[in-house]
């Protein structure tokens, strides 16, 4: 999560302006721009070069994890630390710990998953900064930090202006 | 290529759609509403009164006893459980299936099941007689050898598939409903509402990288909660398949139980739906008559299926030919030669889980609010019913008839089903004023399903 960054934002009223003035930045050459939006918006991964995340990864150690574990804990419980007959079966009943192994592999999953979206988007943050309060809601925006490649406030502003943007401005921090 | 119906009627702009989901946090409750919230809160207390009593003074209190040394709080545990099943159905397996009308019903579901298995986690905890020993459920290690707890039951494994099964379905709603949240503060006009919205929604911003993390996560809790909720039921139905009782030591039981489980959750949802459109007249547009039909098709087909289970347990209870299993059948049905004792709740989950649904054979019943609501109510009852049939029959007559007894059923059994309702209730209500009850940000990509007007884009 990069620090905050002083920039400009325009802001736009249509799903398909901000679609087109996200192609039309990255095609500039920009990179490190924002596309903001209240909903996920179909084919805005591509139009700003973002990579598939790597949350997937995350999942599958943290299961293999909750799985190791599981299988650790019943055999050191069960059949090492201390070993009851339960039923004549055998001290590492194996079928019998599928559940559990089951069922830890999901918990440890699920939840490392949650803990990658919180690192990879930043959250939680106290005091996050706000562009325009109808961004959660009806509206959408570009933000271009100032360290971005060709970066020029006067030129982004009427490239914006038109491409449809209802209004642009300068944003202190994002 | 056929038209699909649209999933938002109302020629919704995306500002309306913000507007009438969060008109319920945001204004203050109608009649309707604080009269339901004070009778569910007078059940609340009353319930939480029935509990202290049955702790206070022990389980003698419910007419658990032997031979029937599990009732109403495993047949409620059950139940409740059971409701839950639908809404991680329809957030989850839907989602994978690509279900779109998933979508308006999905944040309400999953409350349902997050207050279904918090009113059913209880029983359990409370069932043990000793609930302030109930961390003994847990291996940890302890000063008694270390004595660890036994892997190789089928309760033990409920308790780690209904806890994960808790945690998993809290994070799957919150995660759904941190966007919400994030709506919900820039939309505040007082202070401490920016604030407890602010907290709630982590930060949220919203950018696209966000979304593109937001999204995978959402699809890997699907993908880890549809094995989960299979589990979880079939994990259940295991407390009573692994025992060797006649009528319980079945293989079908953890489809059976699934199936069920199902059936029963979404009549929840359907009876909790109709009230919420009544409610909150402005729904109608998102959960519309096409959403409440495909549920009735779900309630029908389901039931079906339990129906199916009814009649192959009998089958196999006679191509066993084993004499118990046999009985058991033959005593549920009330055949001659029985006592029968329990033949009219066997009837009563026939009629409600089997025979009435079969309403839904015609589109105008499936459409039709006054009768699905009805229909949903029977279907609770039946399923109830199944559970009280399970548990009981098999219980009161095992192999020797001088250890046969009835259940003694007492005031107190009555009062633990109702109450728990009361539980289940108010926080359903204060749900519906605190969080949007329809997820904003899933449902605005939604608006073009059926719509011929494409504003370039896509």
């Amino acid at each position: 999560m990069a620090k905050l960054m002083p920039g400009l934002a325009a802001i736009f009223t249509e799903e398909h302006q901000i679609l087109e003035a996200a192609r039309k930045s990255r095609d500039l050459g920009m990179t490190k721009f924002e596309a903001i939006s209240p909903y996920p918006i179909h084919g805005m991964e591509e139009a700003c070069g973002i990579k598939r995340s790597s949350i997937p990864y995350v999942t599958f150690i943290a299961g293999s994890i909750g799985l190791t574990s599981a299988l650790a804990l019943t055999w050191y419980t069960s059949a090492y630390d201390w070993p009851i007959n339960v039923g004549g079966k055998p001290p590492f009943s194996l079928p019998a710990f599928i559940p559990i192994m089951f069922e830890l592999t999901v918990l440890f999953a699920a939840l490392a998953s949650v803990g990658a979206l919180f690192y990879h988007a930043g959250i939680p943050r106290i005091d996050p900064p706000t562009i325009d309060p109808d961004l959660t809601s009806h509206k959408f925006a570009i933000f271009v930090p100032e360290n971005e490649t060709g970066y020029e406030a006067k030129k982004l502003e009427s490239f914006y202006k038109g491409l449809g943007a209802e209004y642009v401005k300068k944003v202190e921090a994002y | 290529m056929m038209k699909r119906n649209q999933l938002i009627l109302g020629n919704k702009t995306l500002k309306d759609i913000t507007d009438d989901i969060c008109q319920p946090v945001e204004t203050l409750p109608g009649k309707g509403w604080v009269g339901m919230f004070l009778s569910a809160k007078t059940l609340l207390l009353f319930y939480i009164f029935v509990l202290g009593m049955i702790v206070a003074n022990g389980m003698g209190l419910l007419g658990v006893n032997h031979p029937n040394a599990w009732g109403t709080m495993i047949i409620t545990f059950v139940f409740w459980i059971g409701i839950g099943h639908a809404g991680t159905l329809i957030s989850a397996i839907l989602f994978l299936f690509r279900q779109k009308w998933r979508t308006s019903v999905a944040r309400t579901a999953e409350a349902m099941t997050v207050f279904a298995v918090m009113t059913a986690g209880l029983f359990p905890l409370l069932h043990t007689g000793r609930p302030w020993l109930d961390f003994w459920l847990f291996p940890y290690p302890n000063q008694r050898g270390p004595l660890w707890v036994n892997f190789r039951s089928p309760l033990l494994w409920d308790v780690f598939a209904v806890s994960t099964y808790a945690t998993v379905s809290m994070v799957f709603w919150y995660i759904g409903l941190v966007p919400d949240f994030a709506t919900l503060k820039d939309r505040a006009k007082n202070k401490i509402r920016k604030t407890v919205y602010g907290a709630l929604s982590l930060g949220w911003r919203g950018t696209a990288r966000n979304w593109s993390h937001y999204e995978m996560l959402y699809l890997i809790l699907a993908g880890l909660s549809t094995p989960l909720v299979l589990s979880v039921h079939t994990i259940v139905s295991f407390d009573f398949a692994v025992a060797s009782l006649p009528g319980w030591h079945t293989t079908i039981f953890p489809p059976y139980f699934v199936a069920g489980a199902i059936f029963s959750g979404f009549a929840m949802v359907v009876t909790l739906m109709t009230l919420v459109r009544i409610g909150f007249p402005q729904f109608k547009d998102y959960i519309t008559l096409d959403h409440m039909e495909v549920m009735n098709k779900i309630i029908m087909t389901t039931g079906l299926m339990v129906g199916y289970a009814y009649a192959s347990e009998f089958f196999v209870a006679w191509y066993s030919g084993n004499v118990y299993e046999r009985y058991v059948f033959m005593s549920r049905a009330g055949l001659p030669g029985t006592t029968g004792d329990y033949a009219w709740s066997y009837w009563i989950m026939v009629t409600c889980n089997v025979i009435i649904p079969q309403i839904f054979w015609s589109k105008w019943a499936r459409r039709n609010i006054a009768v699905m609501f009805v229909v949903s109510i029977f279907v609770n009852i039946g399923m109830w019913f199944e559970r009280f049939v399970i548990t009981i029959t098999s219980l009161h007559a095992d192999f020797l008839p001088s250890s046969w007894g009835n259940y003694a059923w007492s005031f107190w059994d009555g009062a633990l089903l109702f109450g728990s309702f009361g539980m289940f209730l108010t926080l359903f209500l204060l749900y519906l004023r605190v969080f949007p009850a329809i997820s904003i940000a899933e449902i605005k990509p939604m608006l073009p399903v059926g719509r011929d007007d494409h504003k370039g884009g896509h």
